[in-house]
């Protein structure tokens, strides 16, 4: 057996109403890849935290650098030589390369001034990147450098510390096939050379060409383990799935209509290239799933007139519409619940009332002049209506829970004429009881006829609550499952690219 | 009225007690008279700055244009011999235009407030003295100017003219900001943009039209101060103006994060700054200490108002 570079055991971490990790060990040596998967939400994330020491575990011990500890600080991990490629790049695109890969421990010109030797630093950091095969040099500014190269500069950084262990959160999300194919490559090496790396990713089939072990986390624990020579796509999805998760299901009231909102060939920014198509009938709630990334979120923009579609049509009720911005979509009854409501949905230090009617403040007002007492009404009406926990709608949204103010932001839209509404993630951050009372509205929703679109990573959710789920692959929706067809096992696959 | 405005009431009538104590003169008719003109004068325009700062702005530009605008104005008036309410009506449609422009290049062009009002005040200061060669430019022996001259500079039951004007504009931009749909989403607007327009709000234009009143109360100011002193030498008119509306602004409870200020701050804000002139002459402290006396005031109220904010935010804490 290898000397372990790392050991953990028996790592456990709550937050309020969740256990993120429930007694999770891992152990990774010299010169080993470990692919490390799991659905959203597993619980990867925080393992990872832990391990970079910005989470401090409940229990567990970490076995890290030849000492033994109940948990890391930032300090820590770092001398220990573990380094973390981020999924979402932090660099400082201001500066160049080698500025980046020595942030913090630039070389210095003797004197008093302590000045940054620019040639020391680009002279310690080129042959690093001529190591990784980097076609630029230390000197290329950083904001001119497309998301692999960038990759290659924190990938750099790694090194320039001599990262024992290197982990790579989703490394290829952004990258072209070709430029994974020579990702890959440079894990080889790093390999080859005693780095120990844990590989995170969605991508099963990255994890068969690098991976000498995998892990598979589920609801916060180890689902289980694979050795190199068991490593395939069957086993691995099988250790992803395997809950039930109908129980959240509330039948619909009767068949769907036609119309309600219909997508041909959209074509957004996200992904130029490609074209997404589904139909979100009247009555029904059509689950959007997919991996972080696929395009999801870029469809409901482009819906609701954020970022106009590059090309394809929006249907609405029978009719092609033209939404230009939230205003074209919201004056035709199609709304969005966005997926980060404090930034995009509320106005958190306004009350309760004028977030609900913000969006048609001219209904409550006359010639031009705001009706104190409509305001008050229309507030005072949805806070009953949604029981949003609050003493009156005076009260200033900030102060609420998140699952209260996610109700006000659907407030809003149910007083007024909903056709279709679009919910991007919309219990993200929401507690227990009031992601059931969310649940039900939608339902209501549907049952008075209204199209409802649900976007969401949470697999429970878009299994249990939906009626039929589309499934979309890097910007397309690589297939629709009937109520009868939905399993994880049938959207995870369909979600990592292959064939249902 | 709010707890900041009550702050604010309660901090003029305290150091207003101080000089009145040490002055007795501090309240006679002829001061306080003096004192209620010159806050007509600066109220006005200091609204129009609060409006442009709740979304989030700034307005520069705004001294620069009392001395473009007021050399056009007596220029129309003394050499072309426009008949008055033409001149007045051309320099109120002068400061909306200015605005627009500000409110075109800020939200369409996407430039920062900032860089397109400081451009404003080199640009508009630079054409006025050009205008008229650099030479101060007076109305002379210009006949017909008696009703305007009243209007601006006169008093009505002997209060001074600009600060009925200016009750006039602040009850009706506090209808607008406090009780209207427009109001209401420049407030979202400062606050969340994003949200804004997710509302359906065409962010834009609520941005613009506030830059597009600010021009217009700039144009009305324009009148008042070109009448205060009934010449323009362009190099000197208006300048610093711009600090002193953006002082009071700000210590009427405008933020410059955006979303955050009420008229009644605002006049509030204009009367305090113009105590504290005051008090520098009424008190025989050497008035070139006028700025230092008005930027640590300031400074001693931002740092109250922060201790303030951290307590009740303590409070909050150990209460829930």
């Amino acid at each position: 057996m290898i000397a372990p570079l790392l050991e953990l055991e028996g790592i456990s971490k709550s937050y309020p109403g969740v256990r993120a990790l429930d007694g999770v060990s891992l152990w990774l040596g010299r010169g080993e890849v470990l692919g490390l998967i799991g659905e959203n939400g597993a619980g990867k994330s925080t393992l990872m935290r832990v391990l970079g020491g910005v989470v401090r575990p409940d229990a567990g011990r970490i076995g890290l650098d030849g000492r033994v500890r109940a948990h890391l600080t930032v300090a820590d991990a770092q001398t220990a030589g573990v380094a973390f490629v981020h999924q979402e790049l932090s660099m400082f695109d201001n500066l160049d390369a080698a500025a980046n890969v020595l942030i913090g421990r630039e070389n210095l010109r003797a004197g008093p001034l302590r000045l940054v030797d620019r040639r020391a630093c680009r002279d310690r950091v080129a042959p690093l990147l001529e190591r990784l095969g980097a076609d630029f040099g230390p000197d290329a500014p950083v904001a001119r450098l497309s998301i692999a190269q960038r990759q290659l500069v924190e990938i750099a950084r790694a090194l320039s510390v001599d990262a024992r262990i290197i982990i790579l959160d989703e490394p290829t999300s952004s990258l072209t096939l070709s430029e994974t194919d020579r990702l890959l490559a440079i894990v080889a090496t790093l390999r080859a050379a005693g780095t120990g790396i844990i590989y995170i990713t969605h991508r099963l089939g990255e994890v068969v060409t690098c991976a000498d072990r995998v892990l598979c986390l589920r609801d916060g624990r180890v689902a289980g383990e694979l050795p190199r020579e068991e490593i395939a796509h069957a086993a691995m999805t099988r250790l992803m799935i395997g809950r039930d998760l109908q129980s959240l299901y509330n039948p619909p009231a009767g068949l769907p209509g036609d119309g309600g909102l219909q997508l041909q060939d959209l074509v957004t920014t996200a992904f130029p290239d490609r074209s997404a198509s589904l139909h979100a009938r009247p009555g029904e709630i059509l689950g959007l799933a997919g991996l972080v990334g696929s395009g999801r979120t870029s469809l409901a923009r482009a819906v609701f007139g954020i970022e106009p579609a590059l090309s394809g049509s929006i249907h609405l009720d029978g009719n092609p519409v033209r939404i230009g911005s939230p205003r074209d979509a919201i004056a035709r009854g199609l709304y969005l619940v966005p997926e980060d409501r404090k930034r995009s949905g509320l106005v958190l230090d306004m009350p309760i009332a004028q977030n609900v009617t913000l969006p048609a403040l001219n209904g409550h007002a006359w010639m031009g002049l705001i009706s104190p007492a409509s305001e008050a009404q229309a507030g005072e009406a949805q806070r009953t209506a949604l029981r949003i926990k609050a003493p009156n709608a005076a009260v200033q949204v900030v102060t609420l829970s998140g699952g209260n103010q996610q109700k006000v932001v659907l407030g809003r839209w149910l007083s007024l004429a909903p056709r279709a509404i679009v919910f991007d993630e919309p219990t993200r951050g929401v507690d227990v009881g009031a992601k059931g009372e969310i649940y039900a509205l939608m339902r209501a929703l549907a049952d008075r006829g209204v199209a409802v679109l649900m976007i969401s990573s949470d697999m429970e959710e878009v299994i249990g609550v939906s009626d039929r789920v589309a499934v979309m692959h890097e910007g397309r929706v690589a297939g629709t499952l009937e109520r009868g067809e939905l399993s994880e096992a049938a959207v995870l696959h369909l979600a990592i690219g292959q064939a249902a | 009225m709010g707890k900041k405005e009550l702050g604010l009431l309660v901090l003029v009538l305290v150091i207003g007690g101080i000089t009145t104590a040490l002055n007795p003169r501090f309240l006679s008719a002829v001061n306080l008279l003096n004192m209620a003109n010159l806050i007509g004068l600066f109220g006005v325009f200091s609204i129009g700055q609060g409006l442009v700062i709740i979304t989030g702005g700034i307005d520069l530009a705004v001294g620069s244009m009392f001395a473009l605008l007021g050399v056009m104005f007596i220029d129309l008036l003394a050499n072309h011999g426009l008949a008055w309410p033409l001149a007045l009506l051309a320099v109120l449609l002068g400061g909306l235009l200015i605005g627009s422009l500000h409110g075109l290049l800020v939200t369409r062009a996407g430039l920062q407030p900032f860089v397109v009002t400081l451009c404003g005040l080199l640009i508009y200061r630079g054409a006025a003295r050009y205008y008229t060669g650099d030479a101060t430019i007076g109305f002379g022996y210009t006949d017909g100017l008696d009703s305007v001259t009243w209007l601006a500079s006169g008093r009505s039951f002997g209060v001074p003219n600009p600060f009925l004007i200016l009750v006039v504009v602040a009850s009706v931009m506090s209808v607008v900001l406090h009780r209207s749909v427009f109001g209401r989403y420049l407030f979202a607007v400062g606050r969340n943009e994003e949200a804004a327009r997710y509302s359906g709000i065409r962010t834009g234009l609520v941005v613009a039209g506030a830059y597009v009143l600010a021009g217009g109360l700039a144009g009305i100011s324009t009148v008042l101060l070109v009448f205060y002193t009934n010449s323009v030498s362009p190099s000197a008119f208006g300048s610093f103006y711009e600090l002193y509306a953006i002082a009071a602004a700000v210590l009427g409870g405008c933020s410059l994060r955006g979303g955050e200020g009420s008229i009644l701050g605002i006049v509030l804000g204009t009367v305090l700054l113009q105590i504290l002139q005051n008090l520098v002459n009424i008190l025989g402290i050497p008035s070139s200490l006028n700025f230092a006396v008005m930027g640590g005031v300031i400074l001693l109220g931002a740092l109250a108002d922060q201790e303030l904010a951290r307590r009740a935010k303590v409070g909050a804490a150990g209460r829930a």
